[in-house]
């Protein structure tokens, strides 16, 4: 089963940093995220700009606005998907992402969610 | 590749391939780690629990052993001891991994520098150990694991969870379905049990012999929670549920084997008794079948025959205690013609004895019961009003069905209306609300 891990940051808190506090971030990220691509069972993982724009319906057309969908403190700042026997494998292995070490400060953390079809 | 293991020294090769074994193509190599991994992959990882002391560590080494073997074996042959092989190649990539996180990683250094503490000598594996000695050795530690698992410190119902994902290999999703939980509910339970382990420092042993009954006791009744779950479900998907029954016995034969004591023989005998009379208590449709009603020939002999032998060898032992006589209770029915025919006096001296040893409401009720067939309806009516009258059944569904079955059969009609009316009330199962209905419908 696949597993859609969203990781999540303070967004106004990143953005605040200066360039050198970001190096030294990512500089700190680099073992962990060596950890976790190193896994057989990763399969996607990308870091995401805070750039975003947002698509809806509305009143029959397709109607665009810049923003994220929720306007909330935490924004998705990472994604990864893990191919994993079950949810406790998954987040065993998500767990090796350095949003589950670092950044306690700057509002990391990461969502896991099984990707399953719709099955009414 | 077993990286890392050349740099510090490591024997590289843990289990060298047989000399002049056939290199077999990648489908058969393939084909040969698939069939070990089905057949003893929850043992390689109860022996990395062990060896590593750490669950989530074990999983990790034990699916990285999986793809050395599917990277070595096409090349190099199947070694001759494959399990042997999987457990050293994950023990190599783990202290690899410690190694590695150590350098960034604070909360992996206390673990990695314990490893290394470790060594050799309690670490490895007996070179070449191919006998039955080390198939016992890996045996004990899926009992190990199960004494963890089932261990005081945690939360019992994080020890079923972790004892169905841990030995039996049952998936969170699955363990949910069974348990109409959420697998993130129950992931998250799974997940702090282990962290509990690992704080508390619960050892992977099978406890020394003072502490041993009361332990067994806690394995005992998970093992009996995952087959009742399995066997009279109060909900979830019927393919589990079966499922878990099978994981239960699985896990008695286990313990029965390597720990042969009365009480893990008489839950055996007791689990697979039930189990003899899976397919006659429910009709095609789902409809439940009283055990007076059922068609025994559709028993299963082969575990009738188990469970007696196993009820016989442990009371023989003169040491058994509830579950022995449940099981004793088991095989009486199990070996009757037919309801009637059923060596009732005995039932009820058995249900006298359990009654004894640990007094309960419910076991009192299933001696009116039987009562009520060795001296008739009345006589077990007046014991079920008594119980009744004490007040603690007045939630327990099955007490007001006994209690409008026997009001039933002497005629009692009205009385017995309101008893499987609150029977009704008190019921989430659907097979048994439908039963009540039509007793309901048959009163008239």
């Amino acid at each position: 089963m696949k597993y859609l891990c969203l990781a999540y940051g303070d967004k106004s808190k990143m953005q605040a940093l200066s360039r050198e506090e970001l190096i030294a971030i990512r500089e700190k990220c680099e073992p962990y995220d060596a950890e976790l691509n190193r896994t057989e069972s990763l399969v996607f993982h990308e870091g995401l700009s805070w750039d975003v724009a947002t698509i809806r319906p509305r009143n029959g057309t397709v109607f665009v606005t810049d923003g994220p969908f929720v306007e909330l403190k935490e924004q998705i700042g990472g994604v990864f998907v893990i191919e994993a026997a079950d949810l406790n494998e998954a987040i065993r292995i998500a767990s090796l992402h350095p949003a589950a070490h670092l950044g306690e400060d700057l509002g990391w953390g990461i969502e896991v969610r099984p990707i399953e079809a719709f099955n009414p | 590749m077993i990286e890392g293991t050349t740099e510090t020294g490591g024997a590289g090769e843990p289990f060298p391939a047989v000399n002049g074994a056939a290199v077999p193509n990648a489908r058969q190599a393939r084909e040969a780690a698939d069939a070990v991994y089905r057949t003893d992959s929850r043992h390689i990882l109860a022996t990395l629990i062990r060896l590593l002391g750490d669950f989530d560590l074990a999983e990790e080494a034990l699916s990285e052993a999986f793809t050395a073997a599917m990277q070595k074996w096409p090349r190099d042959g199947v070694p001759s001891n494959p399990r042997a092989w999987l457990v050293s190649a994950g023990r190599f990539k783990a202290i690899d991994a410690l190694r590695r996180r150590a350098r960034f990683d604070a909360s992996v250094a206390r673990l990695a520098q314990e490893l290394e503490q470790k060594g050799g000598g309690e670490m490895a594996l007996p070179e070449g150990s191919l006998g039955p000695a080390a198939t016992d050795a890996v045996e004990d530690d899926r009992l190990r694991l199960i004494f963890a698992c089932c261990h005081p410190a945690l939360p019992p119902d994080a020890q079923v969870a972790l004892t169905l994902r841990e030995v039996c290999g049952l998936t969170t999703e699955e363990i949910a379905r069974a348990y109409l939980a959420t697998a993130s509910s129950l992931a998250q339970r799974i997940v702090r049990a282990k962290a509990r382990i690992r704080e508390a420092r619960i050892p992977y042993e099978v406890p020394p012999l003072d502490e041993l009954p009361k332990r067994l006791d806690a394995v005992l009744r998970v093992i009996y929670l995952v087959f009742n779950e399995g066997y009279s479900a109060t909900s979830g998907a019927w393919v589990t549920r079966q499922a878990l029954s099978e994981e239960a016995i699985r896990m008695g034969r286990l313990l029965v084997e390597l720990l042969p004591e009365p009480e893990a023989m008489g839950l055996l005998a007791l689990m697979v008794l039930h189990e003899s009379r899976r397919a006659a208590r429910t009709t095609p449709e789902g409809e439940i079948v009283l055990l007076s009603d059922q068609d025994r020939s559709r028993w299963d002999r082969s575990l009738i025959r188990e469970g007696v032998t196993l009820v016989e060898q442990a009371l023989a032992s003169r040491r058994f205690g509830p579950y022995c006589l449940q099981a004793a209770i088991a095989a009486l029915h199990a070996e009757a013609p037919s309801a009637e025919q059923t060596d009732w006096e005995q039932i009820v001296g058995l249900y006298d004895v359990l009654a004894r040893m640990e007094p309960s409401p419910v076991i009192d009720l299933n001696r009116a019961v039987a009562v009520a067939m060795r001296n008739g309806p009345a006589a077990g009516l007046v014991l079920v009003e008594e119980i009744l009258a004490r007040g603690v059944l007045f939630d327990y569904q099955f007490a007001h069905s006994v209690l409008a079955d026997l009001c039933r059969r002497v005629g009692r009609k009205d009385e017995a209306r309101a008893a499987y009316e609150r029977a009704l009330a008190l019921t989430r199962q659907e097979p048994e609300q439908r039963f009540l209905r039509r007793r309901l419908a048959e009163l008239g």
